[in-house]
């Protein structure tokens, strides 16, 4: 099957589209994301960048500084001390902005929900999140179908709705 | 999209984690620089803050804390049997290892060791040697990551996949495995496994020669290593360095010759020692050569497990690794401290049990990493930053292992 | 190099101490001193060439709860040349206790006394650098200690 742009360059270099969709594809196609390993998913996070699960294959580089980053993937447990930093990340980086909660520490504060004092039951708490992706670590394969989720997000975004009165009945319940 | 909680204030950060330097008592030459505890290197969350005179360091506090998951506690409420899990994230590079250190100490005090079977003991050290040479690979290759050599960094993970693929046939699991109990074994080695260790260790041999010739003989990497971050070994015996630290600076100690704990008195195999033969006896450089030559000692232990597990200690149908596993652990009461040569050191455990319970008074770990990282101010005096995160990724830290 | 065996150990301690018992059921072999003898007992097993004790590799804290009203350190000693290990326990009582400290003896025990001082509120007097280590430095409480109950919610976010 060809792909975008194969089919759409097939009359004469014309393409007709709507801005959305290609807004929306063309953020996909190139999240950065920011390398921001906490614990032991950041290994899986990093085993998913490298040679047998490959990340750049979706465009995914990783990038050290949140401000040319798309997307921050959470991997790893979140304490309290590294709330402050968590947060202060979110706000450095520039819209559009995705955060993944990538293993169970992150999404609910995994196995030290019952006594862990120090640990923040979930970065839900701090930044809001897009995608959660469950696993104590989630596989590189899981992670890679949290991107792909991602993805279909962004696919359905739309900048030229008007979204001001959603935004009204959302922030008031 | 749920709400959030957080309250700002603008001196948060500052009120949590201070530095120790103020900077308007700094002379005019002097400043503070922050390696903040997200950066890009592969080490994990720990912050720097270097108060440097230009490019060089006049001072490095470490601070840590950012991933304290608050693993004593945890041990302080749970049953022996249900805290594996949690030892198991402490170390997350080398889990098995430190799952062998913790069900040893509980074995030693129900005072059962000598009744666990020889191949439950063959396996375990099978497994654990297998995670030792996952975690020297991980050591080397995130060290070449940071000097800049991207190569052998995607070597290891490649060669590092197959020992994941291998652990998770075995266990279930590919990082965290839950597999080592207290008594045995969560399961038997699959059909098949001694076969396809035998396999992976003819696979892995060249490769490791083959990073060896493109990382550490290679001659960049050298001139970055060498005489950087000499560690004499009597300030490394009085700062509590062990493992590759210590070995690196030219003394001869491995807690599995030493003590002699599980099966290693069986098994034939070399301690190699920093000899300082591209620079000063104990710099970076020796500490990375002496974990490649600790990768063919466990492969060459491998291959006598191997041999043992297919020979002597056949599987046989009446075997279950989990007969001599207790139901209810409640040990007399006693203290004991238990000592195992995890890959980064040696992991301690301090057990006191009030011998009425199946939960732990109290449960202390003693992290290698933890002592290994409080020595990085002394080894920095003086030196460039590049030297820093050179000297930083020699120690090789694994930050669940420093904040527990 | 063979090592002191235990009487003759208890007996060494006991001259420089004063007092040095022997506590039951440990491995290995663990001795209960005075605070005020720390320093001169850590001294003297860290010089005397029949024990060079040369390395100190773990310091823990104990709790023993509200009812028993008593505190512990305990010193993990080591010594590399004669392979032997010993456990120094010190008892504190449970309000303002204080320690000297022994780093000016082996430079492990800075951080690992900064770790007890963070968990249980142990002071060690003498100490090059003594704050918080793990937890922020504006937290409420010891952690590790039995009857600790942790606050509400920290910069906002509940803790539960």
């Amino acid at each position: 099957m060809k792909g975008l742009l194969d089919q759409q360059f097939e009359n004469g270099g014309v393409i007709i589209t709507k801005v959305d969709d290609l807004l929306n594809w063309s953020r996909l196609s190139s999240l950065f994301p920011m390398t921001f390993g906490l614990a032991c998913c950041a290994i899986e996070f990093m085993s998913t960048g490298s040679t047998v699960y490959d990340m750049d294959r979706f465009g995914m580089v990783p990038r050290a500084t949140p401000r040319q980053s798309d997307v921050m993937i959470v991997s790893g447990t979140v304490t309290f001390k590294m709330a402050d930093r968590i947060k202060q990340l979110y706000e450095q980086m520039a819209e559009p902005r995705y955060v993944i909660s990538m293993g169970s520490c992150s999404n609910c504060g995994g196995p030290y929900w019952q006594h862990g004092y120090h640990v923040v039951k979930g970065v839900d708490r701090i930044v809001p999140v897009d995608v959660y992706v469950p696993g104590c670590p989630p596989r590189p394969e899981a992670l890679i179908g949290g991107i792909l989720k991602l993805h279909e997000k962004i696919r359905n975004e739309s900048r030229m709705k008007p979204t001001a009165l959603e935004n009204l009945i959302d922030r008031n319940g | 999209m749920k709400e959030t909680q957080y309250i700002f204030s603008p001196d948060n950060l500052v009120a949590s984690e201070p530095n120790k330097f103020d900077a308007s008592k700094l002379k005019s030459e002097e400043m503070i620089i922050n390696l903040g505890p997200q950066h890009p290197s592969t080490h994990g969350v720990l912050r720097l803050e270097v108060l440097s005179d230009g490019e060089i360091i006049k001072d490095v506090v470490p601070h840590i804390g950012y991933l304290h998951r608050c693993f004593e506690k945890h041990a302080e409420s749970l049953p022996f049997n249900q805290i594996i899990p949690f030892v198991d994230r402490m170390d997350y590079l080398a889990a098995m290892n430190s799952e062998h250190a913790y069900a040893m100490g509980v074995e030693r005090m129900l005072g059962i060791t000598n009744q666990i079977p020889k191949r439950v003991e063959y396996i375990r050290v099978l497994v654990a040697e297998l995670n030792r040479i996952a975690s020297h690979l991980i050591a080397v290759g995130t060290f070449g990551l940071d000097l800049g050599a991207f190569t052998p960094f995607f070597w290891i993970m490649r060669d590092r996949e197959h020992i994941l693929r291998l652990l998770e046939w075995a266990s279930g699991a590919r990082m965290l495995y839950n597999y080592i109990w207290v008594g045995g074994l969560f399961y038997d080695v699959p059909v098949g496994f001694e076969k396809r260790c035998r396999e992976f260790i003819t696979y892995f041999k060249p490769k490791v020669i083959e990073l060896e010739q493109l990382l550490v003989d290679n001659k960049i990497f050298i001139d970055r290593t060498a005489n950087i971050g000499v560690l004499p070994l009597n300030l490394a015996i009085n700062s509590g360095a062990t493992g590759p630290m210590l070995r690196g600076s030219g003394l001869r100690f491995d807690l599995r010759k030493v003590d002699g704990y599980s099966v290693y008195p069986e098994l034939d195999f070399d301690i190699p020692i920093g000899e300082g033969k591209m620079g000063a006896t104990g710099d970076c450089w020796d500490r990375t050569w002496v974990r490649v030559r600790e990768i063919h000692e466990s492969l060459h232990i491998m291959q006598q497990c191997i041999d043992k597990l297919e020979g002597e200690h056949k599987r046989t149908r009446e075997f279950d690794p989990q007969a001599l596993v207790p139901k209810k652990i409640r040990p007399q009461a006693q203290e004991i401290y238990v000592r195992a040569e995890n890959p980064k050191g040696e992991l301690g455990f301090y057990f006191r049990t009030d011998g009425k319970s199946d939960i732990p008074f109290r449960c202390k770990v003693r992290a290698c990493s933890f002592v290994n990282l409080s020595i990085l101010p002394e080894l920095c005096k003086g030196v460039l930053i590049a030297d820093l995160i050179a000297i930083l990724g020699s120690i090789d830290i694994v930050l669940g292992e420093v904040d527990r | 190099m063979i090592a002191m065996d235990n009487a003759r150990l208890i007996e060494l301690v006991r001259s420089v101490a004063g007092t040095a018992e022997e506590v039951k059921n440990t491995t290995p072999l663990s001795l209960s001193i005075d605070a005020s003898a720390l320093i001169l007992v850590c001294e003297q097993l860290h010089k005397n060439p029949e024990t060079y004790f040369d390395m100190l590799t773990c310091v823990t804290g104990v709790d023993n709860g509200p009812e028993a009203n008593t505190m512990e350190v305990i010193y993990q000693l080591y010594s590399i040349p004669f392979n032997h290990s010993l456990m120094l326990k010190v008892i504190l009582p449970r309000e303002n206790p204080e320690i000297e400290s022994v780093t000016s003896i082996w430079k492990s025990a800075d951080w690992l006394e900064r770790e007890v001082f963070d968990m249980f509120g142990i002071v060690f007097k003498n100490h090059p650098d003594l704050r918080r280590i793990l937890m922020p430095a504006d937290w409420n409480g010891y952690p590790l200690r039995k009857d600790y109950k942790h606050e509400e919610t920290y910069r906002g976010i509940k803790i539960d």
